[in-house]
C-alpha cells in the first residue's frame, strides 16, 4: 500500500465483514490510517463506508477480520468503547442534547470535578472556551445546543473529541449540509488536527473537496476494498472509474415504446433549503430516471410533485393543467400514482389485508351508499394483484406477513387500480431479492409500453441505467445533467452526481454561497 | 468571514446575564403569581393571611405536595412520569399508623426511615419494569397505582389508623414549629434544598437532564441510562413514602383514601413550576413554587368567593397554560436562535 510508512499505522481494518441476517453490508473492507495525515474514503451508496464507520465506532461488531489500533488487536462492543481507546466518529447529523448548554454538551458524564465531587462549573467553561479559541471559532459556551446550526454542532462534536484527546477522528459525510464557508472552516479545523498528529477519516462525496483535503484516498464498492492513493498520484477520472467499474449488466430490459405526448411537466420548481429551480418533462411510453446520491433531494421533489411536501415556487403540470399544490389526493384525480421510498411505512397498511391495500386508492369508488364491504375490495383487488403475480394464498392474507418484493408488488398494484397516467416509484426495488427484481423491472417496462409516463428514483446505478430512457442527475438539490439513453454511463453519471463542476443546467450551490 | 460565521460568546456582563436570566426565569414568574394571588385574596379578605392559624396552614399544608413535587421532578425531567406516588403514599401512611400500634415503643426515627425505604422498595418495582421492561412508565406507573391501592386496601380493611393510635411526640412534629415555621415545612424544604443542589451539581444530576433531553444521545454518549432512570424511580418512591409518613404526623388519621388523586396535583405542580413534560429542562425549586401555588390557589378562591367548579376550572386552566407556554416559549427561543445564525 503506498503512503507514508515511517510509522506504522494508528488506525488498521483488513478483510472485515459484516452481515445483517442474509444482507450483506460489508464483504472485505480495508482501510490503513498514519498518524497525522487525513484519508478520504469514497465509495458509491452501498458501498460499505457507513458499515465501516460503525464498525470503527463500536455500533457494530465485525463478523470476521483483523481490526488494530496502533498495532494492538481491539473489539469495540459499545461507542464508550471506541471513545475510550481514543476514536471519535463525527456524524453528518450530530446528536446533541437541546436542553442543555453548549459546554454541558461537551462535557457531559466527564465534567471536571471540584471540591466534595461537585461539578467545577468555572473550570468547563473555561476549558470550552479555550478549545473553541484553539480551533479558531466563536460559540457562546453558554447558550443552549438548541437551534445549532448542523456546522455549528460539528464543531461541537470535534470540540468533544479533542478534549478527549481522540487519536482518531472519523467524519462521516461532514459536509453534507454545510455551506462554503462553513466547509472551509471545518477544513481549517481538519487541517490543524492533523499537523496535531491525530489520524482523520473523511469520508465525503464531493471529489473536490476530497482532493482538496485528503493525503490519501482509499475507493470501495460493493462492499469491497478496491484501492488506496496519494490524492497527488491520482485523479477524479480515476477514482469515478474505481467506484462504479462495473459492468451494466442485461439484467433490466427496457423495451422500447412509442414516446407520446408530455404528461408530466415541472417548471421551476423550488422549496428553500431543499431543491431549487428543477425543470423537467416526462412523456407518455417514456421511462424518466432520477439519479443522484442519497440526500440529493431526489425523494423531495418527488413528494412535492404529488403533493405530499409544499413548494415555494414553481409550477407542476398534467397533461398541460396546474396541479394544485399540496394536494395528494388532487394529483390522484389528475392521475399519479406514487410508489414512496419505505413502502412498509408509507406504501402499505401493514396489518390490513392484500385486498383492503390494493383497494386503498379507489376505496371512494367502490363503496354502495358509503358502505365498503370485504367482498367488493377483493373483487376489485383480485384482477390486479394476480396480473401482478402477487405470492399470496388469500388476499385476506396481511400485508406484513409478505415478503419485500411481494410486499412491492401490493403498493404497484395499489396505484395501477387507479389507473394512473403517470407513476412516480421511490426506489422500486429496495430490499428484493433478484428475481422479484426483474419482474417489477419487466412491469414498469410493460407499463411504460402501454403508454404509461413514468419517473423512476434510484440509487442502482445499473437499474437507472438499464430501465430508463433518459436520466436527470440530481446534485444538492438541483439538476446538473440531462443525460438520454447513449450518453448515460456510469461515469458521465457519477461525475454529474457528485462533482461540482458540471457543465450542466443551474447555477452551482457553492459558489452561490460564497459569492 | 469565517469569524462572523457564529454566535459570538455573550458580551454582555454578569449583571445584564443575571438580570436577563431571572426575567426569563420560570421559577420568578411563578412565585410572582403566586405572591399576587396571596396579596390580592389578603387585601379581599384580611384573615386570609393573618387569622388565627392561616399563616402556619398556608405553609404546612403545601409541604406534603412538595415533597411529591420534587420527586415527581426528578422523573419527569428523564422524560417519564411516575403515577403511583398517591398510592405509595398511602400504603406508607397506613404502615406508619401500624408500626406504632404493632411495636409500642418503637423510636420515631426508625418509622420514619421505614416509611422511606418502604416507599423506595415501591419505586424500585417501578424503575425495574420501566427501564427493562421497555413499556411508557405512564402506562406503568399506572397499573402500579392501582396495584398499590389494591394492596392498601386489602391491608387496611376497614381498619382506620386514629390519632390515639400514635404517640404524642409524633403528632406534635405535625403541628410544632421553629422559629414561627412549621417542623413539616422544614423538612420539605431541606429536601428540596439537597434534591435542588444535587440536581445542578453532580454528575448524576446533570445526566439525568441529559437523558430526558435525548434519550439516544445519551446512550451515544455512553452514560448508564438504566441506571439512573431507576435510581429516580427510588428517589420519587422514597420522597412519597417521606410524605406518607408526614401525612400521618399532620392529619393523625389513615383510612384508605389517604392520598387518593395526589399524584396528578404532584405532576400539575411540576408542569406549572416550569418542568418540561418531555423532560430536559425544569428545577424542582419550580415544582415547589408550582405546589405551593396549587395548593394556595385552592385555598384562595373560596375565600374570594369563587364557585367550587371554577376552582378546579382554574387549575385545570393553569396547567394547559403552562404546558402550552412551555411549548410557544421553546419554538421561540429555537426560532430566535436560528434567526441569530441566519443574521450572522
Amino acid at each position: 500500500m503506498p503512503g507514508p510508512t515511517k510509522r506504522p499505522p494508528v488506525l488498521v481494518l483488513r478483510d472485515v465483514a459484516k452481515s445483517f441476517g442474509p444482507v450483506v453490508a460489508l464483504r472485505s473492507g480495508s482501510l490503513s490510517v498514519d498518524a497525522g495525515s487525513i484519508h478520504g474514503l469514497v465509495g458509491e451508496n452501498g458501498a460499505g463506508k457507513s458499515t465501516l464507520v460503525k464498525i470503527v465506532a463500536g455500533v457494530h461488531r465485525r463478523d470476521s477480520g483483523t481490526f488494530e489500533l496502533d498495532g494492538a488487536a481491539v473489539d469495540f462492543g459499545s461507542t464508550a468503547d471506541s471513545k475510550a481507546a481514543g476514536v471519535a466518529v463525527i456524524y453528518q447529523e450530530p446528536t446533541l442534547f437541546p436542553d442543555l448548554s453548549v459546554t454541558e454538551n461537551i462535557f457531559m458524564g466527564r465534567q471536571p470535578l471540584g471540591r466534595g465531587r461537585r461539578i467545577d462549573r468555572a473550570a468547563m467553561r473555561t476549558e470550552a472556551e479555550s478549545l473553541f479559541r484553539r480551533l479558531g471559532v466563536m460559540i457562546d459556551p453558554r447558550r443552549p445546543a438548541r437551534g445549532l446550526s448542523i456546522a455549528d454542532q460539528q464543531i461541537i462534536e470535534i470540540a468533544k473529541a479533542i478534549s478527549l484527546d481522540a487519536r482518531v477522528l472519523v467524519m462521516d459525510e461532514p459536509t453534507a449540509a454545510l455551506s462554503g464557508v462553513e466547509v472551509d472552516r471545518l477544513f481549517a479545523v481538519a487541517r490543524s488536527l492533523r499537523d496535531e498528529g491525530r489520524a482523520l477519516v473523511f469520508i465525503s462525496h464531493r471529489f473536490d473537496e476530497v482532493f482538496d483535503l485528503c493525503d490519501t484516498v482509499t475507493v470501495m464498492r460493493d462492499g469491497d476494498y478496491v484501492s488506496t492513493d496519494a490524492t497527488a498520484d491520482t485523479s477524479v477520472e480515476q477514482i469515478v472509474a474505481r467506484m462504479v467499474g462495473r459492468e451494466v449488466s442485461d439484467l433490466f430490459p427496457k423495451v422500447d415504446a412509442t414516446v407520446g405526448d408530455v404528461v408530466l411537466e415541472v417548471e421551476g420548481l423550488t422549496s428553500v433549503g431543499t431543491f431549487h429551480d428543477v425543470t423537467f418533462s416526462v412523456r407518455a411510453g417514456e421511462i424518466v430516471g432520477l439519479a443522484g446520491l442519497v440526500g440529493a433531494g431526489r425523494s423531495e421533489i418527488a413528494r412535492a410533485v404529488f403533493g405530499v411536501d409544499r413548494y415555494d415556487a414553481g409550477h407542476v403540470r398534467i397533461a398541460g393543467r396546474d396541479l394544485r399544490a399540496h394536494n395528494p389526493r388532487a394529483a390522484i384525480r389528475a392521475g399519479i400514482g406514487f410508489v414512496p421510498e419505505d413502502r412498509r411505512k408509507q406504501g402499505l397498511v401493514v396489518d390490513s389485508s392484500v385486498a383492503r391495500n390494493v383497494a386503498g386508492a379507489i376505496r371512494g369508488g367502490l363503496a354502495r351508499a358509503g358502505v365498503l364491504t370485504s367482498r367488493a375490495e377483493t373483487r376489485a383487488a383480485g384482477p390486479w394483484a394476480a396480473r401482478l403475480e402477487v405470492k399470496t394464498n388469500a388476499l385476506d392474507m396481511t400485508a406484513a406477513t409478505m415478503s419485500g418484493g411481494n410486499q412491492q408488488k401490493v403498493v404497484l398494484a395499489k396505484w395501477l387500480a387507479t389507473n394512473p397516467r403517470l407513476l412516480i416509484v421511490d426506489e422500486p426495488t429496495r430490499g428484493i431479492d433478484v428475481g422479484t427484481k426483474a419482474e417489477v423491472h419487466r412491469l414498469l417496462s410493460d407499463l411504460a409500453g402501454q403508454g404509461m409516463a413514468i419517473l423512476m428514483i434510484s440509487s442502482e446505478l445499473p437499474e437507472v441505467l438499464g430501465m430508463a430512457d433518459r436520466v436527470l442527475v440530481v446534485r444538492e438539490g438541483r439538476i446538473t445533467a440531462e443525460l438520454d439513453r447513449d450518453s448515460a454511463t456510469p461515469e458521465a453519471v457519477m461525475h454529474a452526481a457528485t462533482v461540482t463542476t458540471v457543465p450542466a443546467a443551474g447555477a452551482d450551490t457553492r459558489t452561490e454561497v460564497t459569492a | 468571514m469565517s469569524d462572523t460565521l457564529l454566535l459570538e460568546p455573550s458580551r454582555a456582563s454578569t449583571i445584564q446575564r443575571v438580570v436577563g436570566g431571572a426575567l426569563r426565569s420560570r421559577e420568578i414568574a411563578v412565585a410572582a403569581v403566586l405572591v399576587a394571588v396571596v396579596a390580592i385574596t389578603t387585601a379581599k379578605s384580611h384573615g386570609f393571611l393573618f387569622a388565627g392559624d392561616n399563616w402556619r396552614d398556608l405553609l404546612v399544608t403545601p409541604s406534603i405536595l412538595i415533597l411529591l413535587a420534587v420527586g415527581q421532578t426528578v422523573v419527569i425531567v428523564t422524560r417519564s412520569v411516575d403515577l403511583s406516588v398517591g398510592s405509595t403514599l398511602g400504603l406508607t401512611a397506613y404502615l406508619t399508623g401500624r408500626l406504632f400500634l404493632d411495636h409500642p415503643g418503637i423510636p420515631i426515627v426508625a418509622v420514619f426511615l421505614a416509611g422511606l425505604a418502604f416507599g423506595a422498595v415501591l419505586g424500585l418495582v417501578n424503575g425495574v419494569l420501566v427501564a427493562f421492561g421497555r413499556v411508557p412508565a405512564l402506562v406503568i406507573t399506572l397499573g402500579t397505582l392501582y396495584i398499590y391501592r389494591g394492596i392498601f386496601l386489602t391491608w387496611a380493611g376497614s381498619d382506620r389508623i386514629n390519632a390515639s393510635d400514635m404517640p404524642r411526640g409524633f403528632l406534635k412534629l405535625g403541628t410544632q414549629s421553629l422559629l414561627g415555621i412549621p417542623i413539616l415545612t422544614i423538612i420539605a424544604l431541606a429536601v428540596l434544598g439537597v434534591v435542588g443542589y444535587y440536581l445542578y451539581t453532580a454528575r448524576g444530576g446533570r445526566e439525568l437532564y441529559a437523558i430526558g433531553s435525548d434519550p439516544d444521545a445519551a446512550k451515544l454518549y455512553g452514560l448508564k441510562v438504566t441506571r439512573r432512570v431507576l435510581s429516580a424511580f427510588v428517589l420519587s418512591g422514597a420522597l412519597a413514602g417521606l410524605a406518607g409518613v408526614l401525612y400521618t404526623a399532620r392529619y393523625g388519621t389513615v383510612s384508605s383514601g389517604a392520598g387518593y388523586g395526589i399524584e396528578l396535583q404532584a405532576v400539575g405542580a411540576a408542569v406549572i413550576g416550569g418542568v418540561a413534560i418531555f423532560g430536559g429542562s425544569g428545577t424542582v425549586w419550580g415544582a415547589a413554587i408550582g405546589a405551593f401555588l396549587l395548593i394556595t390557589i385552592n385555598r384562595a378562591l373560596p375565600v374570594v368567593g369563587i364557585q367550587d367548579f371554577w376552582q378546579r376550572a382554574v387549575v385545570g386552566g393553569l396547567i394547559i397554560g403552562a404546558v402550552v407556554l412551555d411549548r410557544l416559549l421553546t419554538a421561540r427561543q429555537e426560532r430566535k436562535l436560528v434567526e441569530a445564525r441566519d443574521k450572522q
